[in-house]
Formats: structure tokens, sequence, C-alpha cells
């Protein structure tokens, strides 16, 4: 990729450089990647856990050369962790080193000058030089009210400090906002982004997933692995098999030399795939018993 | 999928924006219509997002207008169809495809974008298929399933629905008729035994029972496939026929939170189950942020005393005292009557979230008898478990099992009535249809003094209040409010405005 303004040459070029960083884009995700460097607007990704949400923000940074800036979402994050602080403790020694003979004004001009600046994961997106990808991570965990601080970066690439000014972005940052839906975010977050939804990957994606992600996996124990989990899927279970968990699952196939999985290996491992003790006592009932019935008549 | 060079020269796009605009206008119209919001923001980003894309490329064409018209993933559904009805006969007269490219019209995605008239004429992968026997057709179904042959499967929906659905032009039956009378014909199920007959065999020894199981879900997956193309060859059709608004129109179903909880199908009450836990976190996150947001409570004398000391016995600096943190407690009263059953069913499971999300929940169901069922929420990691166990084993019913609001209360002011103190939230769901029994209002007032508050949600529609028997009027003069909560909307809207 160049260093030019527009980095994708078109729909393709995206996928297959993500493709190239591991990361296995369908045509939406690829295609919204596309557009939202394009148009200069921020991401907005949701989805289950453990579909890669996450992941597809550090792809972009890796294949576009940029340095990720993260700024991870919590209950009562606020302007000081997100944005900046002065930094008064510095402020204090500044006065007091100045003595008491320089005029006040001088000060005061001095002290809330960028010197004294704190810079925090979004302040430090926008005064970036270097390229930067900047990744809101749950973004939901985050109150309502919270949300607001967010507003005017995503729609005009600035900061506004009231001692100092607006702090205006250099270049256009991509962002990628990532919420596991846990509750509705605000109509004026998602009115300036793009909306991406990733959901569980189709059979054939997954398939691919695995055999990139495992190293060592035989395309064929791979196969078998993308097609339980779908299986898996079906059930009406708590929790669903993310894609991560999928990948626990391959590598410990891989490690435990397992060449083909039947139910008794299915039964011992599962506990890697599925967290809650119902929804494992459910998948393990549903590939032990009912198939007995099933292979009856075929034997 | 060929893709041209995106940037366009500056008056190519002049020329080609003008019909797309006004199509994207008219577009948009229908999302409105059918109940989606789109901000003039949105539609803006959507017409820009367009000119990035090459137009010939169907999929991404879709993916780009979702990406900046639709912002929640539960309308992707709504949008979708939308999307097909209005997209699907802008073939090869659409001018945007025709505007410089009737070649790469040609090389793109034909087969999607073609007209169904065109495709009976021959073209397209129907081609040549008219005539086969039916035999022969079913023959290479089976085939196509079996190799899970995507193009094939798609010529062959095509094929099927015009051979099997006996669509005539302004026939008012709607498309689900033709579905039915195509997989019919089609007997999937039978094809589905054949499958596995032939997956046994062609495997080198026998299957084991997970791998049959495997088969079968595959199998599974490709009819569904195939089903999905057989519906939207029917949807095309229908939509040559009828044109686009009114198809549009038949096509039009309420979005999943205007669903109406007392008639909803199946699958939508499946998708309220899963809208149903982000809502109880939010309402615990609405009942918990009170104490988040007043984090100083009443002023702490002896603290402020005892630092006053180091100002020289000046109180400069108030202490105040940790507030104490507010547990809500909930008691949850819900009529599981027959009048209110798909509601009642619907507020079970409303009941469990709640009980997963809040340390201190109490439920109750009545019909004229009152049982308290808490017992059976606690932790049940299977709601369907529970559910069955509150409707086979709680004592509901008193006399004749017709709803009796007024003893029911009655029962529940006797055995629990003590037990409700001012931190209690009580939540009462049901639809007050009294039988015409006596109403012993009296009760909810009483609550009321002692509870913190009393809410009633009603699953009715507001204008059937107070008709007939019910006497919802009566209880909610003593309710803190009464709300129609007859879907997901006017739920949230309910736990919204709960603080």
């Amino acid at each position: 990729m160049t260093d030019s303004d527009v980095q994708f040459a078109d729909l393709d070029g995206v996928r297959d450089a993500l493709a190239d960083a591991d990361y296995l884009a369908d045509a939406g995700i690829a295609g919204i990647v596309y557009l939202a460097e394009r148009l200069g607007k921020p991401i907005l990704v949701e989805g289950p856990a453990g579909t890669g949400k996450t992941q597809l923000a550090k792809s972009v940074a890796e294949i576009t050369g940029s340095r990720l800036i993260r700024l991870q979402c919590y209950e009562g994050l606020d302007e000081s962790k997100a944005l900046y602080e002065w930094n008064y403790k510095k402020q204090l020694l500044r006065i007091q080193t100045e003595g008491t003979d320089a005029a006040w004004n001088d000060v005061e001009d001095d002290l809330f000058s960028e010197d004294f600046l704190l810079t925090r994961p979004l302040l430090e997106a926008i005064r970036a030089e270097d390229r930067v990808v900047l990744l809101i991570d749950e973004v939901d965990r985050v109150e309502v009210e919270t949300e607001a601080l967010l507003l005017e970066i995503l729609s005009e690439y600035q900061v506004s400090i009231p001692e100092l000014g607006t702090v205006q972005a250099t270049q256009i940052p991509m962002v990628f906002l990532t919420s596991n839906g846990t509750r509705e975010l605000s109509e004026a977050l998602k009115r300036r982004c793009l909306y991406l939804y990733i959901d569980y990957p189709d059979l054939d994606r997954e398939r691919q997933i695995v055999t990139a992600k495992v190293p060592g996996i035989d395309a064929n124990l791979a196969d078998q692995v993308a097609r339980i989990v779908r299986s898996i899927r079906q059930l009406d279970l708590k929790k669903d098999p993310s894609v991560s968990e999928t990948l626990d699952w391959a590598r410990t196939l891989v490690l435990l030399g397992v060449e083909q999985i039947d139910a008794a290996v299915a039964t011992e491992t599962a506990n890697v795939l599925l967290k809650y003790r119902t929804d494992i006592e459910k998948a393990v009932k549903e590939f032990a018993d009912n198939p007995d019935e099933l292979a009856g008549p075929a034997s | 999928m060929t893709v041209t060079d995106p940037p366009l020269a500056g008056d190519a796009v002049a020329e080609r924006d003008r019909p797309l605009l006004d199509l994207l206008s008219g577009f948009i119209e229908e999302l409105r219509n059918a109940g989606l919001p789109v901000s003039l923001t949105e539609n803006l980003d959507a017409m820009e997002a367009v000119t990035h894309i090459p137009i010939e490329d169907r999929e991404a064409f879709k993916y780009a207008l979702g990406a900046t018209l639709v912002k929640n993933h539960s309308h992707w559904r709504a949008f979708e169809v939308v999307f097909e009805v209005y997209f699907s006969l802008r073939g090869p007269e659409y001018e945007i495809v025709d505007g410089d490219s009737s070649a790469d019209g040609a090389e793109g995605d034909d087969d999607q974008l073609q007209m169904p008239g065109e495709g009976q004429a021959g073209g397209g992968g129907g081609g040549g298929m008219s005539a086969l026997t039916p035999e022969q057709l079913a023959e290479m179904l089976f085939k196509a399933l079996m190799q899970g042959d995507d193009a094939m499967l798609r010529a062959l929906a095509r094929q099927s629905v015009m051979r099997f659905a006996g669509m005539e032009p302004g026939r008012p039956v709607g498309g689900t008729y033709y579905l039915y009378r195509t997989l019919r014909n089609l007997d999937l199920d039978g094809m589905l035994d054949r499958l596995m007959e032939a997956a046994r065999e062609d495997a080198p020894e026998d299957l084991t029972p997970l791998e049959e199981r495997l088969e079968r879900d595959e199998f599974n997956d490709r009819m569904n496939h195939l089903k999905q193309e057989i519906e939207a060859e029917i949807r095309r059709r229908l939509v040559a026929d009828r044109g686009v608004e009114a198809m549009a129109k038949t096509l039009r179903k309420p979005l999943p939170e205007d669903v109406d909880f007392m008639h909803a199908s199946r699958e939508e009450m499946a998708n309220l189950r899963k809208a149903i836990y982000p809502l109880t976190r939010k309402l615990a996150v609405r009942l918990a942020r009170k104490r988040r947001h007043g984090r100083k409570g009443p002023l702490d004398f002896r603290n402020t005393m005892r630092h006053s000391l180091s100002y020289g016995g000046v109180p400069a600096e108030p202490k105040f005292k940790f507030p104490r943190p507010a547990k809500p407690e909930i008691m949850v009263v819900a009529d599981i009557s027959g009048s209110v059953a798909a509601f009642a069913r619907f507020t079970l499971h409303l009941v469990y979230a709640i009980s997963g999300q809040f340390s201190k929940v109490r439920s109750f169901v009545f019909i004229d008898g009152l049982d308290e069922v808490t017992r059976f929420f606690d932790g049940v990691e299977d709601i369907g478990e529970a559910v069955h166990r509150v409707n086979t084993e709680a004592d509901v019913v008193w006399v004749d099992g017709h709803s009796d609001y007024g003893h029911a209360f009655g029962v529940f002011w006797e055995k629990y009535g003590k037990e409700v103190g001012p931190k209690t939230t009580v939540l009462i769901l049901g639809d007050a249809r009294n039988n015409y029994h006596a109403s012993q209002s009296w009760i909810i007032k009483e609550l009321k003094h002692r509870a913190r508050k009393v809410f009633w949600l009603n699953p009715e529609p507001r204008a059937y209040w107070d008709t007939g028997d019910s006497i919802v009027g009566e209880y909610g003069t003593w309710c803190e409010s009464v709300h129609e909560v007859r879907n997901l909307r006017q739920l949230e809207g309910f736990v919204e405005n709960l603080v």
C-alpha cells in the first residue's frame, strides 16, 4: 500500500490485504472498511462476543502500517481518562520554582500550555503525526452521558480544550468502535458512524479461519471442527461458541493429536468450546444419544 | 466479480448520479414506510457512499446502503426485504447499469439482476431445463444438493417455481402459497432421506453417529439455501406482476420492537426473548444509577469537625457520609390466565431475565389463586424448564381457573403483604379483566402506601381499557402509573422512564 490519501485501490484490494494479515473478511466487512476509508467515517462494529471485532481494528492497523491507539471503555470512564488531563503536579512545581517576582498573567499562560497537558488516547489519536487507527473498545460499557464525549471527535475529528482552544486532527485517523450490544447506543453516536454487524461466520469462512489461525491443522480436521461448531450453534444454547472458542478447541485437538473427531473426543473436550454446564450437557446429549437412533437402521 | 475503477471521471459522475439519487430517495422513502428510522444525515451519507462503490457489484451496493442507513441489527431483515423488492426489477432497464456499461452488465451479476421475464425466455441459468421431465429435474436437484452446487441450485429453484408454483398474473394469492406449492412438489423430506442414503453408501466405512449428524446438518443447510432461492424467485415474479409499491406493502412486517406480544408468531417470540436480556440489564442499570449519581450522602458531622482542626477550627472542608447503596427489591405479580396467554409466556421470560439481574426478586403468578414461583427461577439455567415448572406445578387455580384479580390480590395481601416494604417496587402484569368479580382495589391502595412504587403493565391496547370486564382504571388510580405495554418499544419506553 502506498502512502497516498487513498490507501485501498478497490474492494477486493481490502479483502486481499486483510487476508494477508490473516484476517478473513467477508464481502460486507471488506466493503465497509473500504467505504469508511473513502468517506472518512468511523465504523461502529457490533456483534456477539468473540467474532473478531477488535481483531478487525488490529488487522486494519497492521495492513495500513498504522499505530493502533486503543481506548478500553468501562463504567465510570471520564474526560480525564479518555481525552486529556492537566498535569497539576507539574503545574504546582512550576509555580513554586517561579517564585513571587513573575507576573501572574505570564505564569497562568504558561501553566496551561501543551507542556502541562497529559494526552489520553482520544487526544493522542487526534494529535498524532504518523498514521493511526483509533480503537474505542466496548463502547457499550460507558454510560449514555459519557458517550457524548466521543461525539466531537467522531464527527469533526477535533478536541476542544477550553484553556487551549481547539485541536484539529492533522490527518483523519480510521476509527473503530466496538460494541457487544448489551445496550442500545445513542442515536447521535450511531448517526455519525457506519454500521457493521459481524455475526458468526458461515461454514466456509469458519473453516478458512481455523486453517489460517491454527498452525499444523490438516484440512480434514478443520472441516470437521467447522461443521461440528455449526451444528452446535443450531442448538438452543445459553451462549453459542464464538470464533475464538472454536480456535481454542481446534488448537486443543491439534495438541492432543486428534485426527478424527468422534463422539468421545467431542464429549471430553466440550468444555473448551462451551462455558456453561447446561450447554455442555445439552451438546453432549445431542451428539451422543440422538444419532444412535438414526444409526440404527443404517447399520 | 469483476470490479471497474470506482473513481469515475467527473462528468460521468454527474450524468450517472441524477437517476441514482432519484432512485435512492425512492428507496429511502420505502424504508421509512417500513418503519426504519432514517435521518437526513444518513440519507446524505448513503448517497455519498454509493458513489464510491462500483454500481454493478450488487452485494457491495447493498452493504454500502446497509452500513449507512441501518444502524440496528434487528432492522437488517426488514432492510433486506425492502432492498430485494425495490431493486429486484432494476435489471437491464435500470438506468444506472445501462448508463455506460451495457458490457459491464453482461459480465456483472447477470442472473441476479435479470428480469424474470427474460429468464423464462431461456437466458440465465434456466436455459434448456424446461424440456426436462419431472424425474430428471428431481435427479438434477439431487445431484446439485449432493455436491452443494450453488449455481445449479439457483437455476433449479427458478425452474421449479416456473413449473410448480402455478403463478398466474393478477391472482390475489400471497407468496407463501406459491412457496408451499413449489416445496410440496419437490418433496424435500424424501430428498433428505435419499441424500443420507447416498452419503452412507459413499462413505468408505460405516458413518459414526456424529458423522451422520453432521452430514444431515450439511444437507439441511443446502436445502435451506434452496428454499431461500425459491422464495427470492417467487418474490421477483410477484414484483414483476404487481409492481414494487404493492409488493413492498404486502411484505411489510412490523419491526421486532413493534411486534405485539399478544399476537407474536413463534419465530417473533424467539426474537423477542433474545431482546429481553439487554433490556433487563438496562433496567438494572437504571435502578442502580441513582446511587452512583448521588455520590455524596448526608453530611458527616464528626468527620467534618475532625478535619476542621487542621484549619484552626474552621470547617472548611465538609465531609459527607458514603451513601448507603440501595438494593432494589422487586416483586413481580403476573397474570398467566388464558386471556393473556401469549403475553404470559413472554412475561415469564421477562421475570426470569429480571431475576438474573437483581439480587432480590420475588415473582408471583396468578389466575384466580396466587402462588410464589421465585423458587422455580432460582439458579435455573434453562428457562424452558423453569417455565414448564411454573405452568405445571404452581398452584394458581382456586375455583374455576378464570381470572379473579380480587381474590388473587387477597391471597397476596394475606400471605406476602407484610413483606412489602419501603424499598420494594411492585410490578403488576395483566389485563385486569376480572370476570366481574369483586375488585378488592383497596389492596392496591394499601400496597401503594407500603411499597416504594407500584406499576401496572397492561398488554391490552389502551382503547380496550375499562371496556367489558376490564377494570384497569379502578386499579390504576392506586398505582404510580399504568402503562400500555404491547411491544418491545413500549417496554423499553417504560424502562427508560423508570427513574
